[in-house]
């Protein structure tokens, strides 16, 4: 029999600390879709995906209903349609269509994979798949793209740092009726995995088995509060009650992976240790760092309680699960943590923080919103100032910029639900056009030389 | 295949008797009770087993919550491994 204090504390987290299982999340590969021409690839792709992840939202209502754990998303990745529609890449767009039209079909959150990976040169093909993201994100919605332009054994691609600043521009022009809401489904990544679950960056990778269950969890408010109980500790007891608390919420994602997967035929794939926020309060990283003692988030001192924080979790978490991956680590989204939103609001944080931010967490410069006029080049060189840290320092990183038509600092945009509303950041005003336009590869740097 | 049952709640007269008596009539077995009185504040924790329930899990779960807004406590009815998976190593 369980003792008291443990059952309560599982019922308290949920209720009222905001546990849940962030998103259960399967791939699938795309691979056997493949057919001679757009239309029938579309086809193929969209009975595939309708097939495999039919019954993934009555699986996910029947374990969040018999363990008593709410399961905000479900979602599905699948590979990058980049490679699938690689003999008619100007067509790809058909193919992202039906991925969006199985997303309603199946009644999921979000279904990513109109991805590309790029991080060392990009094919022709590729290239003109890359141009057809804007039109598809501002006729699909629950479709995610992702861009991979660097990795830290191949370096930086700075000819697709420089198209994915155009890219990101006009996406957010012609979704501009939404205040660019298209960017919030466009991330361009570093180092980016193969098995993430989280949006807008997921993507099933080719090294995958044909159907995965890849689950992401959350719990930024258990931590919190587990924090509130010890206001007068030392650091290695507060990193100590992290792990303890993320050992916990690991165990939760865990249980309700391989639960998944075995309901829904697919293979358990990872547990991503992640501490993501939504825009409710106290479901919060920036009040996690706020309790360990910061007046706000983004004052000195944010980036060592952040370090602290993610590593933590992934020292509990990692003992908690029997395959960890993805993302892992703490998110900070600006427009998705009513924490990260208020300091945006009061000027505490700015964009030059959260980059130091991302040098210690999972995963980038993410849900930023920036002045409408900032030029594609200045995105471009926000792309690769963030690339750099991921590609050095041998991590993920991404970049989810939201340049929002006609607004300037002091406005703000507002996307709903789990996306939040992000206050206007301001972007540094001198030029980077000459770096950007210099094109070619940031070479990897040499300590990726392990061979 | 075993549950848990929570109870949680202002103390009243009879919490017990109508919780047992709604499980009871849906053929879930009690195993184990144990419950104590905090501040005023009633906690029952009940082991069961749901193998001949008329209900499914997530069904059974669903009606105790039901049950306890209509006689104001908070009730949950929970498979058994997730207490195992979060409090056990």
């Amino acid at each position: 029999m369980f003792n008291y204090s443990d059952v309560l504390e599982t019922i308290n987290m949920v209720e009222k600390e905001h546990l849940d299982i962030r998103t259960i999340t399967m791939g699938i590969s795309l691979l056997p879709c493949i057919r001679s021409d757009a239309k029938k690839t579309a086809d193929a792709v969209y009975d595939l995906v309708c097939g495999r992840a039919k019954d993934i939202v009555k699986v996910a209502t029947e374990l969040s209903g018999e363990y008593g754990i709410p399961i905000v998303n479900k979602r599905v990745s699948v590979t990058p349609v980049s490679l699938i529609s690689a003999a008619f890449p100007e067509d790809a767009g058909l193919i992202g269509k039906a991925l969006d039209r199985a997303a309603d079909t199946l009644g999921i959150d979000f279904l990513g994979g109109y991805s590309a990976l790029v991080h060392k040169g990009m094919a022709d093909y590729e290239k003109k798949f890359i141009m057809t993201i804007p039109e598809v994100l501002s006729s699909t919605n629950k479709l995610c793209s992702s861009v991979n332009i660097g990795s830290s054994k191949s370096g930086i691609n700075m000819d697709a740092v420089k198209l994915m600043g155009e890219i990101i521009r006009k996406t957010a022009e012609i979704t501009a009726d939404r205040d660019g809401f298209g960017c919030a489904k466009l991330v361009v990544f570093c180092n980016a995995v193969e098995d993430n679950p989280f949006m807008a960056g997921a993507f099933h990778g080719v090294g995958e088995k044909d159907a995965v269950i890849n689950v992401g969890v959350s719990g930024p408010g258990v931590v919190q509060h587990a924090l509130e109980a010890i206001p007068d500790a030392d650091l290695a007891e507060v990193a100590e009650m992290i792990k303890r608390t993320a050992f916990k919420i690991t165990r939760a994602g865990q249980l309700i992976a391989t639960e998944a997967a075995k309901r829904l035929n697919a293979s358990f794939g990872i547990v991503d240790l992640s501490l993501a926020p939504t825009p409710a309060r106290g479901d919060s990283v920036a009040q996690i760092l706020e309790e360990m003692g910061l007046e706000s988030v983004g004052t000195h001192g944010t980036t060592a309680c952040l370090a602290m924080l993610n590593d933590a979790v992934k020292k509990g978490g990692v003992m908690a699960s029997s395959r960890v991956g993805g993302l892992s680590g703490a998110f900070i989204p600006v427009s998705e943590d009513i924490g990260m939103i208020e300091a945006a609001e009061r000027g505490d944080i700015n964009i030059d923080k959260l980059e130091a931010m991302t040098a210690v967490c999972s995963v980038g410069l993410d849900m930023i919103a920036i002045p409408g006029d900032t030029s594609a080049a200045t995105i471009s060189a926000i792309i690769a100032d963030e690339a750099a840290i991921g590609m050095i320092n041998n991590k993920t990183t991404a970049v989810r910029v939201i340049p929002a038509p006609g607004k300037k600092v002091g406005d703000c945009v507002n996307f709903g639900g789990l996306l939040g509303r992000a206050p206007i950041m301001p972007v540094h005003d001198k030029s980077s056009i000459k770096f950007i336009s210099r094109g070619g590869l940031i070479p990897a740097p040499i300590h990726s030389n392990k061979n | 295949m075993r549950a848990v049952v929570t109870v949680v709640g202002k103390d009243k007269t009879g919490i017990i008797s109508k919780v047992s008596t709604f499980l009871a009539e849906r053929e879930v077995n009690i195993l184990d009770i144990s419950q104590t009185i905090m501040q005023d504040y009633f906690a029952m924790i009940m082991m069961v087993d749901i193998s001949k329930a008329t209900k499914k899990l997530s069904e059974l779960a669903e009606e105790c919550k039901v049950m306890g807004e209509k006689i104001g406590m908070s009730i949950h009815l929970q498979h058994e491994d997730i207490f195992n998976a979060m409090h056990s190593v």
